[in-house]
């Protein structure tokens, strides 16, 4: 229950990067990959990011379960793209170099096969890099580093506030949803979907209102000690940047520029050799 | 520092953390294979209608964004936005109204703009998706979840109406 985010504690360079650092270059780096569609950069991105994951000592048995996961999502939606216009990569490339012949008016072309490229290593290039925060990121530093980088501290604190009641609320839940069990609600496929609606909600109406209770017992506890009186405040998980920080942040904010750079050079978002 | 702002602090916090918990643990099956209702946008309009547009705003980020990471999939930003977008939408229509029937007026014209709105057009900006398979994926979305929350919310806030003492309840003894 405790380690619904992955977090893997080990010894590593990456490990030792503040968490404000982390989540500077992972905006950075989703950023990058998302601007352009070079097939150049989204090729580079992936390489990078293995190599990271070599330096952060992460097993690939430590991800296999996430990795999973997010493949069978990848392939699927690359499934629907292709059913859905398999002319797609014609409309965006602007040529049309025919394969085969499909169905209807639609060919199978060089265009679409691309374009499903680059989607496939686009989720390449930000899925890595993800999981790599997330598995070397503690959740409470990643609270204190939003306010690092100049989110608010109110805010932060909102979301330090959700991860440590998260495991309370799940807790609370599976409690509620026993009880109602035991009175005979049923949720399973065997009941119609307005009853299993109805169910759903006899298990969230208790837990709804036991949580309004909760934040009014958690607002009076702040106002107590005092909270939002002053305009700064200090977190116990913070720490102050070093070198390794700085580089990783100037590496990454390169990439952006490196990507945005390409997408003016070649005067589009995409890009494609000619065959 | 005012309570309100201590008040919607807590309250983005618990329901982010709610959020959370309903969209990654509570699946419930629906007839079609491999597709899940999710309650949690109930939740987020009850809440929204609550505390106001600035707390539905930003449960709905902060507790969308936290089911992305816990997958790891990278975090889809298009449709963490269009979670955002509606919960500012409800608590901006139940700013002067919270009646039933308005929630629910609020919640529908919300859904639309949020997944059929929103969510589509920042997926063919990011990501270059085809236009009429984003736009499907949108329609279904919306049309579930305007069900699902039409069905949640108004029991939330049914029963939290009846928690509340009404004016006039109180009688003077003779």
């Amino acid at each position: 229950m405790t380690n619904i985010f992955n977090y893997i504690d080990r010894k590593s360079p990456i490990h030792n990067l503040t968490g404000a650092t982390k989540f500077v270059c992972l905006l950075l780096w989703s950023f990058a990959a998302m601007v352009t569609f070079d097939t150049k950069i989204l090729a580079l991105l992936p390489v990078v990011s293995f190599i990271l994951f070599g330096l952060s000592k992460i097993k690939l048995k430590d991800i296999s379960f996430l990795l999973v996961f997010t493949l069978v999502f990848m392939v699927m939606n690359n499934v629907l793209v292709f059913l859905f216009s398999p002319m797609h990569g014609t409309e965006l490339y602007g040529s049309c170099t025919e394969i085969c012949k499909l169905w209807g008016n639609n060919y199978l072309t060089v265009e679409q096969l691309w374009y499903h490229l680059n989607l496939v290593l686009k989720y390449f290039s930000t899925m890595p890099i993800v999981i790599l925060f997330i598995s070397t990121t503690e959740p409470s530093e990643f609270a204190a580093s939003l306010n690092k980088i100049g989110v608010k501290y109110t805010i932060a604190y909102a979301v330090s506030l959700a991860l440590r009641y998260i495991p309370d609320v799940q807790r609370e839940y599976h409690e509620i949803s026993l009880a109602q069990q035991a009175r005979g609600i049923e949720m399973s496929s065997k009941e119609n979907i307005v009853k299993r609606l109805k169910s759903a909600s006899a298990i969230l109406i208790p837990l709804v209102l036991q949580s309004l209770e909760r934040i009014d017992v958690i607002t009076n506890a702040m106002e107590l000690r005092g909270f939002g009186k002053n305009r700064k405040r200090t977190w116990y998980r913070s720490r102050k940047f070093t070198k390794a920080d700085i580089i990783s942040m100037i590496f990454c904010g390169a990439l952006l520029l490196l990507s945005i750079g390409m997408n003016i050079y070649n005067g589009s978002r995409f890009w494609m050799p000619h065959f | 520092m005012k309570k309100n702002v201590v008040k919607s602090i807590v309250a983005i916090g618990i329901g982010a953390a709610l959020f959370f918990v309903l969209g990654r643990f509570v699946a419930i099956p629906s007839p079609v294979p491999n597709t899940n209702i999710s309650t949690q946008y109930g939740l987020l309009a009850f809440l929204a209608c609550v505390y106001g547009p600035v707390v539905g705003a930003l449960a709905g980020l902060i507790g969308h964004a936290l089911i992305d990471f816990s997958y790891g999939w990278g975090i889809w930003w298009s449709w963490v936005i269009a979670s955002a977008v509606f919960g500012l939408l409800v608590g901006l229509f139940s700013l002067k109204k919270k009646t039933v029937a308005s929630l629910n007026i609020s919640q529908v014209i919300a859904h639309a703009i949020a997944w059929i709105g929103v969510a589509p057009v920042l997926d063919i900006v990011m990501y270059a998706e085809p236009v009429d398979k984003i736009f499907l994926q949108g329609a279904v979305a919306a049309v579930a979840n305007i069900v699902t929350t039409a069905i949640i919310a108004t029991l939330l806030l049914l029963a939290y109406n009846a928690t509340k003492p009404k004016a006039g309840s109180l009688k003077k003894e003779k």
